[in-house]
């Protein structure tokens, strides 16, 4: 079945027809999630009870907008501040490893490579709970020990940052790594035969060639960052990251507040979405 | 000797990563899941964890469900999205297939919190679905939807269906439509070039689609809770008991290890069976 060999119209049709009912199913939980961000009604359900902006700027309860609600902004702020730590962590680590991996050599290098990769294959709350485990066994010895409480080692921001980069690294290794891998090694050996030495050659010549591939890692990391749920239920304090509040709130039962958070939450996702594929165009010109 | 502190500076990175939150947080996993409590603050080692699992029907019975839903799961989303990605690969052509492959991933670039909401919209008892069939005269009163297997089967497919498209447009794409063209020419007919040219062809695609689909379904928590409601059984759910609910940290870090093993078997087992590696399946990702 290709354009070249003739195909009875019958199935092709019928082909036809799935692929579009595929992509309606694809878009139909967003879609409805968006509209109903809009209705004029105490519950995200049918009827139609007409278009407000009361779930964004509406000040008191019950229709308090996603604007003045403190407790949802509060979670997104905390959200934020998870994304750019594990983001900056990430794509750090990421960029030291794409050059250990493409431009060194060392016995249990391949050993090595695998084990990088096993984060992607471990459930994440596996990775979560096994974390947990671990600081908490240190936070109480050292509490025996010496009789001083780490805070950072019990469940909150700190282990929910460690938790998300502890698999996201693995990611943007991968794509930092593959940009690495197309560097022509020469043009770093010219900067060295003009008289650079090995650090200033990295710095001027092979890093500025990385940053698209660091950027898109960055935003991918990011957005892992930002929507991640099951590591980050195992290793939440106090504050609450967005995910973990909507979920709670989910479970209840909430007004459209939740639509209209969640709207926001696609159309920032799209906007970075959006600035990825500019990246790759220019990548490829 | 400048070049060797180089090298250490790049492992440095990759061996706190791996090693603190990775390598000795999975051994702590284990040795917590081998130790028994005997009096408060005392342990003993013992398998009196993994006894309790086979002991309890609730427990493997619920382990035996996530797995066979999970498989189903895959199978489902292999099933689905075949067509859609041999679509995307070799039918439609030029700005169509890119707009297509791109509406296909930004479904993904959404949180998953949001998109189980879509499907609760749409599927609850006062929601878009029972509501339509209401107002078309197809049925008298409103139908629940959510709540059931099928419910969470719908869930799981939509969420993971990205990680089967991907893979499939990449190896199908690289199949050259002459070897299609020459299985019509000596004779095949659709199935057979479906079966013996196409299939063998895009096998390193699905089996990295299935393996991510099959351990993101296992590791799954969000879908099955808010689809499945209070008696959905993921086994997810067991070890979030274990952990937050009761406490017992020993038969959680047994549950977790457990659900490691058969995510690690089927993982292996499925790059075994078709001879791939890691490296090759995940790594190009």
């Amino acid at each position: 079945m290709i354009p070249s060999i003739p195909q009875s119209p019958f199935l092709r049709d019928v082909y036809r027809t799935y692929v579009a009912l595929f992509f309606i199913y694809l878009a139909a939980p967003l879609v409805v999630v968006s509209i109903f961000a809009f209705n004029d009604a105490l519950f995200p359900s049918p009827p139609w009870e007409g278009f407000t902006l009361d779930w964004f700027f509406g000040q008191t309860e019950p229709r308090q907008g996603l604007f003045y609600d403190r407790s949802l902004l509060n979670a997104a702020m905390v959200s934020l501040l998870v994304a750019i730590s594990v983001t900056i962590l990430s794509v750090a680590v990421g960029t030291s490893n794409a050059f250990l991996f493409e431009r060194e050599n060392f016995r249990f290098k391949n050993f090595a490579y695998v084990l990088m990769l096993t984060p992607l294959v471990v459930p994440g709350i596996i990775l979560g709970i096994s974390i947990l485990v671990m600081s908490s066994g240190i936070a109480n010895s050292v509490d025996d020990a010496i009789g001083i409480e780490i805070e950072a080692l019990r469940p909150g921001l700190v282990l929910v940052v460690l938790g998300q980069f502890s698999f996201i690294a693995t990611i943007t290794t991968l794509v930092i790594s593959a940009r690495l891998r197309k560097f022509d090694v020469s043009l770093e050996e010219a900067a060295l035969n003009l008289g650079a030495t090995r650090w200033v050659a990295v710095r001027t010549v092979t890093l500025p060639y990385l940053t698209p591939a660091m950027l898109g890692a960055g935003i991918v990391a990011f957005l892992m960052s930002f929507e991640n749920f099951n590591t980050t239920l195992m290793l939440v304090g106090s504050d609450a990251p967005l995910t973990i509040a909507l979920f709670d709130r989910l479970k209840e039962g909430s007004t459209p507040v939740l639509n209209a958070i969640s709207l926001m939450l696609m159309v920032a996702s799209a906007l970075l979405a959006l600035i990825m594929i500019a990246l790759q165009r220019e990548r490829r010109d | 000797m400048n070049r060797r502190f180089g090298f250490y500076l790049l492992l440095a990175p990759l061996v706190v990563w791996l090693g603190a939150l990775i390598i000795i947080p999975h051994i702590d996993l284990f040795l917590t899941s081998l130790s028994v409590k005997v009096r408060p603050r005392v342990y003993e080692i013992g398998l009196d964890n993994y006894s309790a699992f086979f002991g309890e029907p609730l427990y493997w019975n619920t382990f035996a469900r996530t797995a066979l839903m999970s498989v189903s799961a895959t199978a489902l989303t292999l099933i689905i999205g075949f067509p859609i990605a041999y679509y995307i690969a070799k039918l439609a052509q030029g700005r169509f297939r890119a707009t297509l492959f791109v509406l296909c991933l930004l479904p993904f670039w959404v949180s998953e919190l949001v998109r189980t909401f879509g499907w609760m919209i749409l599927l609850r008892e006062t929601g878009v679905v029972s509501s339509a069939l209401q107002w078309l005269g197809l049925t008298s009163g409103p139908i629940e939807f959510l709540y059931n297997d099928a419910a969470i089967m719908v869930g799981l497919v939509y969420t993971s269906m990205l990680f089967m498209v991907v893979p499939l447009v990449t190896t199908l794409d690289s199949l050259d439509n002459s070897y299609i063209e020459a299985g019509y020419d000596l004779g095949g007919n659709s199935f057979a070039v479906l079966r013996e040219i196409v299939i063998p062809h895009a096998k390193p695609g699905i089996v990295s689609g299935c393996i991510i689909v099959f351990m993101l379904s296992l590791g799954n928590y969000l879908t099955p809770i808010l689809l499945g409601g209070k008696d959905s059984l993921w086994f997810t759910q067991q070890i979030y008991a274990q952990f937050i609910t009761r406490f017992n940290w020993e038969q959680g870090s047994a549950f977790g290890f457990l659900l490691l093993i058969l995510s690690s078997l089927i993982v292996w087992g499925g790059l075994k069976l078709t001879g791939q590696t890691l490296s090759k399946t995940v790594g190009q990702g």
